[in-house]
């Protein structure tokens, strides 16, 4: 794949398969294509050659908007609608599919009860009176709101300080075991790759280098970058796994 | 102040007229300003095709605008529309090019993420998130239709100008004094209005 005008190719010679209900990690430096190859899933990118296909239907024969509407996006900046309050940010998707108010309105109710936000404080909110955990919490929600099959996720939890981070991983984890909804989600945060996956997608340079289960990956690196990447002690992110995610 | 004070009503009248012709002038205005706004802040080339060009029409002085569109036009409120229109349009312009290009990236990035089109993008997100500017251009460029229309009652457009060509022509301080003082509070009375729409859209 490559960008107009780019000699080199973005992302290329990738192959890749994404089990339906899989918590599935994009995990590399900065401007290895991880964002890009994300992005090619909900037709933000499109490839100037291979194919996605969600369900054995090749991305490209849908139309771009409504596939959109069926894939829940998250990014690291949030981007929660500033004019808009929590609850009509998270009924955004509800709307444009032309759910009638009922159907919103407890939608929009189950969804913050499910991000454990109290619906009777936070429905008129607005997004600037959000602490960065609570927005991207709010993020989270809109996401689901049209029960998505597929959640991309891009660096969600990067512009969060530590210990928000680890609760709002926490989250996910949760999330993603309650609704089995299938989760491809970008970092360039090793532990947070190892501590979510059920399956990491190590790339370099636009490819991919490996891919297997975080056990797999910590064991068994498949060559000196992924074994630089994920560390010089092992035992040591081992540790990552073993230790459960902590419940709030 | 004698002439305001017995002349109350036809200072009303012309006031009303004023507005007219400033609010009329500006509703064209906007009507164009708004698409050339959009073009010029999605497409470099058109933007800067767009903003030289209001930029330079900006330049031409507004009684040598007045006499050319008189050529053209002919007498009459029309005419003076016309004329304002033309000057309200780089200021509007640039405001709504100002307000979309300051725009979040990310709220546009989320926007079609989700599935908006890239119509509900623009009417849903970018321009509310926009407004606060666009408001701003607004309440600019009404301040300065308020003035520039007084100027067109040389062409017999009417309004608070026609007091003060009258005033000026007869001698008559006071008709001068009561059109200037009406102008100058039509002014401050849309700033002070179009602040407040400002801070009210402000999230």
């Amino acid at each position: 794949m490559r960008y107009p005008g780019g000699t080199v190719a973005a992302v290329h010679d990738v192959d890749l398969v994404v089990e339906a209900g899989e918590f599935a990690v994009l995990l590399g430096p900065s401007g290895c294509g991880k964002s890009t190859l994300l992005r090619t899933i909900n037709r933000l990118v499109e490839p100037t050659s291979g194919t996605v296909l969600i369900d054995e239907v090749d991305v490209r024969e849908r139309d771009a908007v409504e596939l959109r509407r069926g894939i829940g996006y998250v990014i690291q900046a949030v981007g929660l609608f500033p004019h808009y309050t929590v609850a009509e940010n998270v009924a955004a998707v509800p709307r444009l599919l032309g759910w009638d108010r009922a159907r919103i309105d407890a939608r929009v109710d189950e969804l913050l009860a499910l991000i454990r936000l109290d619906a009777a404080r936070y429905r008129s909110r607005r997004p600037r009176e959000l602490s960065g955990g609570e927005a991207q919490r709010v993020g989270v929600a809109r996401a689901l709101a049209a029960q998505p099959r597929v959640l991309l996720m891009d660096e969600p939890f990067a512009a969060v300080d530590a210990i928000v981070r680890a609760s709002l991983q926490s989250e996910i984890a949760r999330v993603h075991r309650e609704l089995g909804t299938t989760i491809v989600f970008v970092t360039h945060d090793v532990d947070e790759a190892l501590r979510l996956a059920d399956r990491v997608v190590v790339m370099n340079a636009g490819r991919v280098v490996q891919t297997g289960p975080p056990a797999d990956v910590l064991e068994r690196p498949a060559d000196e970058f992924v074994r630089d990447l994920v560390g010089v002690d092992p035992e040591t992110r081992r540790l990552v796994l073993e230790r459960p995610l902590i419940e709030r | 102040m004698s002439y305001l004070a017995t002349h109350l009503a036809r200072v009303g009248a012309l006031l009303g007229e004023h507005v007219v012709l400033v609010f009329v002038s500006l509703a064209v205005a906007l009507v164009i300003a708004l698409p050339l706004g959009v073009l010029a802040a999605r497409n470099a080339r058109a933007g800067t095709v767009i903003l030289t060009l209001t930029g330079v029409l900006y330049t031409i002085p507004s009684l040598a605008l007045l006499a050319l569109l008189v050529a053209v036009l002919g007498l009459g409120r029309t005419t003076a529309i016309v004329a304002l229109v033309v000057y309200a349009q780089m200021v509007l312009i640039r405001g709504v090019v100002a307000g979309l290009r300051g725009v979040d990236p990310a709220l546009v990035d989320a926007a079609r993420g989700l599935g908006f089109t890239a119509r509900q993008t623009l009417l849903r997100v970018e321009f509310p998130a926009a407004l606060p500017v666009v408001l701003g251009g607004v309440r600019i460029a009404t301040v300065s239709l308020v003035a520039l229309a007084t100027i067109a009652a040389w062409i017999s457009a009417g309004g608070l100008g026609t007091l003060l060509f009258e005033g000026i022509s007869t001698n008559n301080a006071g008709k001068i004094f009561a059109g200037a003082l009406a102008a100058a509070a039509l002014a401050i009375v849309s700033d002070l209005v179009l602040r407040g729409a400002e801070r009210a859209v402000r999230t």
